[in-house]
């Protein structure tokens, strides 16, 4: 049981992921602005990105840059020295597509606000039935 | 030291991820949002990851604060939630 707890208490990193993750679907779902809806989405992809680096992070290892990289005969790598760089490669994809995600949306919430002169979805749903 | 400040991050992402999505201001928002963002930056340079810091630093607390403030100036700044 004690070794349980030990295990979950030193993932804190993987409990602020959840708790992040669950906050921003908590703004998809239930914020009735749009600009809001917008910024629960953003903080989804923030919350990934954090669990995908605290997948490659080590403790008391180093950045993944080689020393003695061009004349490496006599020296043996460690893999256990240095941080994983997959993911933090993956992941700068990903900040890419979030901004491109992000600047895709913004300008539909514009269009609808010129459409319809509001941000608030049910008054949204109302004007369309109006018409 | 670099674990109290680890934890010190983490708390302040949630808090300001909770003040993100429940200020009634969208100009407020976009900037607590950018704060957010410099916030992971920074839980990103003490994790080891240096390139996504300066990706996250230029691109998520530059470029997106920048483009809310400027929809929310197309737009409005009034919300009801």
């Amino acid at each position: 049981m004690n070794d349980l707890v030990a295990v979950l208490i030193s993932k804190y990193n993987y409990w602020v992921y959840i708790i992040l993750m669950m906050i921003g679907f908590y703004a998809i779902i239930t914020k009735k602005n749009l600009v809001k809806k917008i910024i629960g989405m953003n903080i989804v992809q923030t919350a990934i990105i954090l669990f995908y680096i605290s997948i490659g992070a080590k403790k008391g290892a180093t950045l993944p840059i080689i020393s003695h990289g061009h004349d490496a005969v006599g020296h043996a790598v460690h893999a256990s020295d240095y941080i994983n760089p997959l993911p933090h490669v993956l992941m700068l994809t990903a900040i890419v597509v979030a901004v491109a995600t992000l600047g895709v949306a913004l300008a539909l919430a514009i269009k609808i606000y010129r459409q319809y002169n509001t941000l608030e979805e049910d008054e949204i749903h109302t004007r369309i039935r109006e018409q | 030291m670099t674990w109290q400040l680890d934890h010190i991050i983490l708390s302040l992402v949630i808090i300001l991820a909770l003040g993100a999505i429940t200020v009634k201001d969208l100009l407020g928002a976009a900037i607590l949002f950018g704060a957010y963002s410099f916030m992971m930056c920074l839980l990103w340079a003490i994790m080891g990851a240096v390139d996504v810091a300066f990706t996250e630093a230029s691109v998520g607390a530059g470029v997106s604060t920048v483009f809310f403030v400027a929809a929310v100036f197309r737009t409005t700044r009034r919300t009801k939630d």
